[in-house]
């Protein structure tokens, strides 16, 4: 069983493989030095997998450093000294999401188009088979027939919604859902906003006021507030989990459409500028695809052949 | 934030003032920062190594006009380059000589193709186009229904099957449907994949196979990252596209994408999406993204922007008054009109070089509460008052706090700032008097 979930990943993450960490061993076995050259072609090869300029410059440092002081003269030891730092990078940013409050409200953010209705329907799936009784909140009163799309998940997980009509306040559904969970004894609340560019002053501290008047409904809540980012996005994603986290106090990161992109590398830039968690990850379409994160799995599946 | 391109470059130059000529040495330096800035910008690795090489042929030993730094001519030189690379401004459609013609939307998962469709529909509807949404995304759960409200908002019809039919036969009912309500557009609207695989490709080849589209515009999100360049060479190599929408432009990704879907498609960008509001599709200007990939601002949308929503009219009394000293709170107010007619302020902020970093300083940003405050205090002034407000003494200023549910402090605050406003005014009034003196002295940007 645990093989056959690590292989998924492998597959999910083969593109990423290709895109990246292969590049990087053809670049080591075809050289017989560690020089600036090489130096400058794994910088292209970083930014190109989207981990970023800063982020790259970071982990070519660290890297030098530790050529000079372990007096390594191979290149090809250069892959494994990478997945080293990787790792270290990625290490300590993961915990999983538990069940621990009743019930346990989450809510799901993010700017337009990342995926978050479709990771609450895979959210809703899962805790459904762990025998968890789960309610969905929606809402995204804002874009035309959002409320439809969840409410089509919800039918395929069998879980219940509750819902508003169109153009209601986020607010409203999402307390309501909460008072709705906390008499119908559900363990889980999942609470859909309405996509938005963190650019949006407006639409954010609407945000922000949907997350404090959950507060009002059940004290703590929301217990998690998980940001939704596409992996396909580039160095925005930063620039995302940053405001996003100044707007409602983000507890972790779902990175989905990781198996559709090459350039996974945007996982390393966030673990290692923005400080915050990356909880879940999306591999594929099939509701177990998203799975959740572990650094170290994460960063074999990467490296293994 | 990142700081624009050319303070970097103006710290790059420092020690260059004066040089009449660009070394080899100094423009490495100098592209090295170009490259940098290109990168943070999510271009292309690929696309910005040959760019960087076609810089780098035009910089050296180029002259250094009088009136630039170093600095200031090598962004020239960038911005020209980028300029020319994005192509012309083409946000045609191409039309069919026989209607109805066909324009079909693809691109990957939550590029946000349905959106598109919708503002495209209500863009051909305003240049008096009669088009036909078609609800082609058969997977998606409630695409349809999406489209079908879209459609509602904007009173323009959707045609759809449900997702129980295939996409060839969608697109072929489609057509005959447009063909006995009297349309002259189609606009189809297809499934979009998490990423690129060959079911999807086979399916969308197969409706353009039989309905031959006059169009076919591929979806691209403005934040993709390094990907971009795989997703359009894809969907170019296997569909032939025709032109690209740009989406999501309106936050405050630098746009690096559009460069390297242009780049290895060589298709121009036709339009970008601009915000949340169904109108809010605009032609693409190739020279104006090229200073936002650089980190220069917007300033020429700014001011078409403005030109646009200003009534033309007003803005000359505007100026007369201005110059004659008699702009009075009455004329404040209908500029203030003037300028929430431009749109979100934020938006407008964003457009200025250097306010685009303002936003996220505490206290930079801009308020529309304190606009709403000043509108309530102005309305509730009599138009004696407003015409002249000297007139307003200590009990006046009472019934306006009251009146307009604000502090007197308010009021005295708006008083104060309208007074400083006019002596503004009245310096600009004085130095364009002064007038040709000044004309050829500001610098290039």
């Amino acid at each position: 069983m645990v093989k056959g979930l690590f292989s998924k990943l492998k597959d999910g993450l083969s593109k990423t493989r290709k895109g990246f960490v292969e590049k990087v061993e053809n670049l080591v076995n075809f050289r017989t030095q560690i020089d600036e050259e090489l130096y400058e072609e794994l910088e292209e090869i970083l930014i190109g997998a989207d981990v970023g300029v800063t982020t790259t410059m970071n982990l070519l440092e660290r890297i030098r450093k530790l050529v000079r002081e372990r007096k390594i003269k191979d290149p090809k030891e250069l892959t494994e000294l990478l997945k080293e730092e990787i790792a270290a990078i990625l290490k300590d940013e993961s915990d999983d999401i538990v069940l621990n409050q009743e019930p346990k409200v989450i809510m799901v953010v993010g700017v337009n188009g990342v995926g978050k209705t479709t990771t609450i329907g895979k959210l809703a799936h899962r805790f459904q088979e762990e025998g968890k009784k789960v309610l969905l909140a929606a809402g995204d009163t804002f874009r035309a027939a959002a409320i439809d799309q969840l409410e089509v998940w919800a039918g395929r997980a069998n879980v219940e919604i509750i819902k508003h009509s169109a153009g209601a306040d986020a607010a409203a559904v999402a307390y309501d859902a909460i008072v709705a969970a906390k008499s119908r004894g559900a363990d889980v609340v999942l609470v859909d906003t309405a996509g938005r560019l963190h650019t949006k002053t407006n639409l954010m501290t609407e945000l922000s006021k949907v997350k404090r008047v959950m507060g009002k409904a059940m004290e703590d809540a929301p217990h998690e507030v998980l940001l939704v980012l596409d992996a396909t996005t580039g160095q925005n994603a930063l620039s995302q989990t940053k405001i996003f986290t100044e707007a409602v106090d983000i507890t972790g990161v779902v990175l989905t459409k990781l198996d559709g992109t090459a350039k996974g590398g945007i996982v390393i830039a966030i673990a290692s500028e923005m400080g915050v968690p990356i909880k879940l990850i999306g591999v594929g379409e099939k509701a177990e695809d998203l799975r959740d994160f572990d650094p170290e799995e994460f960063v074999e599946a990467l490296f293994s052949k | 934030m990142l700081e624009g391109l050319t303070e970097k470059l103006q710290s790059t130059f420092k020690r260059l003032r004066g040089k009449g000529k660009l070394s080899e040495k100094d423009v490495n330096a100098a592209l090295r920062e170009v490259k940098m800035a290109l990168l943070e910008a999510d271009v292309n690795f690929k696309v910005v190594k040959d760019f960087i090489s076609i810089l780098k042929e035009r910089a050296i030993g180029a002259e250094v006009l009088e009136s630039l730094t170093p600095a200031q001519h090598v962004v020239k030189i960038v911005n020209e380059e980028l300029t020319r690379l994005m192509g012309g401004e083409q946000s045609k459609i191409n039309i069919a000589s026989k209607p109805p013609t066909i324009v079909m939307l693809v691109g990957l998962q939550g590029a946000g193709k349905t959106t598109s469709a919708g503002k495209l529909a209500k863009l051909m509807h305003k240049q008096g186009r009669r088009p036909l949404l078609v609800a082609g995304d058969i997977y998606r759960p409630a695409a349809i229904k999406q489209l079908q409200v879209l459609g509602e908002q904007l009173d323009i019809p959707v045609f759809t099957m449900g997702d129980k039919h295939s996409p060839v036969d969608i697109a072929k009912g489609a057509l005959q449907q447009a063909k006995s309500i009297n349309c002259d557009m189609l606009i189809i609207d297809t499934a979009g994949r998490l990423h690129i695989d060959e079911v999807l490709m086979e399916e969308l080849k197969a409706v353009k196979d039989h309905i031959h589209p006059h169009e076919i515009l591929l979806v691209v999100d403005a934040m993709t990252g390094q990907d971009a360049v795989n997703v359009a060479e894809t969907f170019n190599e296997q569909l032939g596209i025709d032109g690209v929408i740009l989406t999501k432009l309106d936050g405050d990704t630098r746009g690096g994408a559009a460069l390297s879907v242009r780049a290895v498609t060589n298709r121009p960008i036709k339009f970008v999406g601009m915000g949340e509001k169904l109108d809010a599709l605009e032609p693409f200007h190739p020279e104006r993204l090229s200073s936002r990939i650089l980190g220069m601002g917007d300033m020429l949308s700014l001011i078409e922007k403005a030109q646009t929503s200003f009534d033309a009219k007003k803005a000359q009394d505007m100026e007369k008054k201005i110059r004659e000293q008699s702009f009075t709170l009455e004329d404040f107010f209908d500029q203030l009109q003037q300028v929430k007619q431009m749109g979100p302020l934020d938006q407008i902020m964003g457009m200025i070089p250097g306010m685009n970093n303002m936003k996220n300083v505490p206290g930079g940003e801009v308020d529309e509460k304190q606009l709403a405050k000043i509108e309530a205090v102005i309305c509730s002034m009599t138009p004696h008052e407003r015409q002249q407000p000297e007139i307003i003494n200590g009990s006046r200023r009472r019934r306006i706090a009251l009146g307009s549910g604000t502090r007197v402090q308010d009021v005295n605050s708006l008083l104060k700032q309208f007074a400083q406003a006019k002596k503004m005014m009245k310096k600009i009034s004085d130095m364009q008097k002064g007038g040709k003196k000044m004309g050829g002295k500001f610098p290039f940007f």
